[in-house]
């Protein structure tokens, strides 16, 4: 008996094929982790991609030591039920000068993450990288292809983009340059949660409500995650009801106070909220309107 | 700023979504998708109506909407209202230009469906950006400013949807508010365009008569048009049928992607079934190679399915150990689809660089590369003159933008079904070798003729019989260089060279060919690729008969020169650049030629006005200004020596 698919049955199946196409046509594939919900349902399509084998590529995760205590557990777990390798890469450069986020504002996303991944797929040699980034996300991320080709110095152009018919995607490439591929590109933000909900997947608490130590900065409410957060004279951490929509550092995360604590309450609450996802987050609002779109061109995911 | 929110049922959510979460789930659930196109020209009004459904189905959020409203104010457009144009036009350079340039993806959703549109951009130089866009939609909304009617854009714009086999047109009279929603002038766009679509084979079109910006007849049918009645956009969206319903009633298809080879005891196919169903214990056949075998089980993540259809991503293991690889294509075993290796195609060029008619390109169609060469076309299709869009014209290539009807030949056979039949079996792109650009996409009518019916004849003595009874390795040594530049000097001292060594060569020189194989060619870009192409070929033959093969032809591009590499087996290409800078070769001048050049008695000449591509990395390269032809001939043996 056919019917019918649902859109979630048909945005899986196109997820799916393009992991598969990936995998037969690069060289060296990778999928960049970042323990978010989109890179969950990434992981969770990979590994229905490939089953019964586990997928054939490992996870690589560009650290900036400043994640929420509570990614980093997961990232273990993840890896391990998955049946991949985990490669965490942090940039010595940063490391060594201490870059962090209250100190160095900017330049703390610039080099942990934009230059930190350059380096990692250089040293690694990774000639394709999953990134789990929508379409739905940005204004500057609409016209993205789901195959972004970049130069050898990882270079986003957007006038040198290969056009993109039926499923038919191009994945040849000079020995050095690489393509980030975006197999979750035609989900939007409700389909990756209606997903987590019908298919189970584990996802970070943190998106869970809580009671959680806070303090409210510029606007934001940060979590003082843990004792690196300097507190100002003044400034006590209080007790609030809170979750988070998206994850990133901690220092650069603002929160949502909000009482839902299962997936259904946290899609109810998406819809009828008025505000959009990326509004919690720091990075989409220092360098003004355009701001998503040239950290694209200088490499950043 | 009072909420221009169209208040309408098909939104009406909110209540079910506060009272009870858990049933709208189940019926987001159960949403299907529908994939669609707009276009238009530049000022229909495209980005306002796309703005206004995203507005409208709530996926607009306040801080944007708050971003929204100042930018309206900056650089909007319609005064104090909220410009939704600026919702959707995306990156910043387009945004300072005022136009979008590049295909943009949105995303909304109503009560019965998710729909992803493909936002395509009016202005005439991309055609490419429509075509891709229309290659994944199973609906159109051709938009029309009621002020201006149809346009040229109306009709082009029409007609690359129709080529894409876009079945479902809806062509959406925008801008009605500002013609005070006459009827009179509406119904007499419509018969406009009726005749058109009648014209180059539109079956049928659903008409509507909306304002993208005031919201008439966009979710609910405005009281500004009495007299219209039909169904708002958005509710037919929503009734429209999808082609996806048209795939289960075909038969059985899915192209390989991946073999899936965990241990020795599993073995199976992954692909994403393109047409058709298929359940366990289904025959099957496997394309080319014919082989049949029966579906032992259909594996996936969530257990093993009772039953696959088209549209599903699954992996399918197979009764008998048979061969099939990536490429290869699992069909209905009483109905396969057919096997060939030269077609009719309508093609689509891409890229600033003109069509080289017979250079060999990259073919991929479904998980199928292979390399193929494009004929001079037919026709091309007029898609830019004003005057009669869809006429034939004469062409000698495809240029940027450019639509036309050639053959297709490809070097091995594909599996294949016309496009219209199958989409995934009958589109391909073409891909430079040199650049890896998608330099083209293609649309398959029909085979010229069956792979089947040309066999290849096994010969019992073998290539390496053949090299071994003369006691060496075959070997192509291709010299390329600018006319005057010493090749057929150089060339000639190397096969002496080999020649009192005992090695059986044969030197193919350019100017000889010329007088024989080839004297049906000129000097044109496509005379000098296919006369590459039969050096080539005839190189090949003398390797596979063992022996060693000098060949001194200028050759001037790399893609034909990478042509022959890809016909021998690896590494029995050797590739020599005589590497002498144009004024050398000028001055020396052995046969006149370069004289007759500037004096433009002689057309099409390499390095005055055609162009000569060096290698970026040759095998080996001699300098003739450094060194003297028997100096270069010992060096080329030197390196060749160990090899042969």
């Amino acid at each position: 008996m056919t019917k019918t698919l649902t859109h979630l049955q048909r945005l899986e199946a196109e997820s799916i094929h393009i992991m598969r196409e990936v995998v037969a046509e690069a060289e060296k594939p990778v999928m960049l982790y970042s323990i978010g919900k989109d890179s969950a349902v990434m992981l969770h399509l990979a590994k229905k991609a490939f089953y019964p084998s586990p997928p054939p590529f490992p996870l690589l995760h560009v650290d900036t030591t400043w994640k929420f205590r509570a990614m980093y557990e997961l990232r273990e777990k993840s890896a391990r039920d998955a049946g991949m390798d985990l490669l965490v890469y942090h940039n010595p450069e940063a490391k060594e000068r201490g870059i962090n986020p209250f100190d160095h504002g900017p330049l703390h996303t610039d080099m942990w993450k934009t230059e930190g991944l350059k380096q990692a797929l250089d040293k690694y040699g990774f000639d394709a990288a999953f990134g789990g980034a929508r379409r739905d996300e940005e204004k500057s991320r609409a016209k993205e292809r789901i195959f972004s080709f970049r130069t050898a110095t990882h270079g986003w152009d957007p006038k040198n983009q290969r056009p993109e018919l039926w499923n038919l995607y191009n994945a040849r490439k000079k020995k050095g340059e690489s393509i980030r591929v975006f197999p979750i590109s035609n989900w939007t933000e409700l389909d990756i949660w209606q997903y987590i909900h019908l298919e189970n997947i584990e996802i970070v608490p943190l998106y869970y409500s809580a009671k959680r130590p806070t303090v409210e900065r510029d606007g934001m409410l940060l979590m003082v995650d843990d004792d690196r957060f300097p507190l100002k004279p003044g400034e006590t951490p209080v007790e609030r009801s809170i979750r988070f929509r998206t994850l990133g550092c901690y220092p650069l995360t603002g929160a949502v106070e909000s009482e839902a604590a299962t997936l259904p309450e946290i899609i109810q609450e998406m819809l009828l909220t008025t505000t959009s996802e990326r509004q919690g987050r720091a990075i989409d609002r220092d360098a003004g309107d355009a701001s998503m779109e040239k950290k694209k061109q200088e490499g950043y995911f | 700023m009072a909420d221009q929110r169209t208040q309408d049922p098909v939104y009406k959510t909110e209540a079910l979504i506060a009272e009870d979460i858990d049933a709208y789930l189940d019926r987001h659930q159960h949403k299907t998708m529908l994939r669609f196109i707009t276009c238009g020209s530049v000022d229909d009004g495209k980005s306002t109506l796309i703005g206004r459904l995203l507005y409208d189905s709530k996926m607009i959020f306040e801080d944007q909407l708050a971003a929204l409203e100042n930018d309206s104010k900056k650089v909007g457009t319609q005064g104090q209202e909220i410009d939704f144009a600026l919702l959707v036009d995306g990156l910043a350079a387009e945004r300072e230009q005022g136009i979008t340039i590049d295909v943009a993806y949105r995303f909304f959703s109503t009560e019965k469906r998710k729909f992803i549109v493909a936002d395509c951009p009016g202005h005439e130089q991309y055609t490419r950006n429509m075509v891709t866009g229309a290659s994944t939609a199973d609906l159109a909304v051709i938009l029309i400013d009621a002020r201006k009617g149809v346009l040229v854009q109306t009709r082009r714009h029409s007609f690359l949807c129709h080529q894409l086999g876009i079945r479902n047109i809806v062509l959406a009279v925008n801008k009605m508010d500002l013609i005070d929603y006459d009827q009179r002038k509406y119904d007499a766009i419509v018969e406009d365009y009726r005749k058109f679509a009648a014209e180059i084979g539109i079956e049928s079109f659903v008409p509507m008569p909306i304002s993208g910006f005031k919201g008439d007849n966009i979710t609910s049918n405005s009281a500004n048009t009495p007299w219209y009645d039909g169904t708002p956009l958005v509710e037919h969206l929503e009734g429209v049928e999808i082609n996806a319903a048209h795939d289960l009633d075909k038969p059985f298809r899915m192209s390989v992607q991946w073999v899936n080879r965990p241990n020795l005891d599993f073995r199976g196919f992954s692909g994403l079934i393109s047409t058709g169903s298929i359940k366990p214990g289904d025959a099957i056949r496997v394309l080319p190679s014919g082989k049949t075998s029966t579906v032992k089980s259909i594996v996936t993540f969530d257990g093993e399915l009772d039953e696959a259809q088209a549209g599903q991503s699954v992996t399918i293991c197979l009764a008998d150990e048979i061969d099939c690889s990536r490429g290869d294509v699992i069909a209905a075993a009483d109905n396969p689809p057919e096997v060939a290796d030269q077609f009719e195609a309508t093609i689509v060029w891409m890229d600033d660089e003109a069509l080289h008619v017979g250079r060999g390109y990259w073919l991929k169609l479904a998980a199928q590369t292979v390399s193929a060469t494009v004929a001079e076309p037919k026709y091309e299709i007029n898609v830019n003159d004003p005057a009669g869009v869809g006429s034939h014209l004469a062409a000698k290539t495809l240029e940027l933008n450019s639509i036309g009807v050639a053959e297709v030949t490809t070097d091995r056979p594909i599996t294949f079904e016309p496009y219209a039949d199958n989409r995934t079996l009958g589109g391909f792109i073409l891909v430079d070798k040199i650049t890896n650009r998608t330099v083209g996409a293609g649309m398959l009518h029909f085979s010229l003729r069956r792979a089947q019916n040309v066999h290849w004849q096994p010969t019992t003595i073998t290539r390496e019989q053949h090299a071994n009874i003369k006691n060496q390795k075959p070997l192509v040594l291709w010299f390329t260089g600018l006319s005057g530049s010493g090749k057929s000097t150089i060339a000639n001292e190397v096969e002496q060279g080999l020649a009192r060594m005992n090695r059986h060569t044969f030197l193919l020189d350019g100017d000889n060919i010329r007088h024989g194989l080839n004297k049906d060619l000129g000097f044109t870009e496509a005379d000098r690729i296919e006369n590459v192409r039969r050096i080539g070929e005839v190189a090949k033959l003398m390797a596979d008969a063992g022996l060693i093969v000098l060949t001194a032809f200028i050759s001037p591009f790399r893609a034909e020169r990478q042509m022959v590499r890809d016909m021998v087996p690896e590494g029995e290409f050797v590739e020599i650049f005589v590497d002498t800078p144009l004024e050398v070769a000028e001055k020396r001048d052995v046969k006149g030629l370069y004289k007759k050049a500037r004096e433009g008695k002689l057309k099409n000449f390499t390095g005055i006005d055609s162009p000569y591509e060096a290698p970026e990395r040759p095998d080996i390269t001699v300098n003739t200004v450094q060194m003297t032809p028997s100096e270069a001939a010992d060096y080329i043996i030197r390196q060749i020596i160990g090899r042969i």
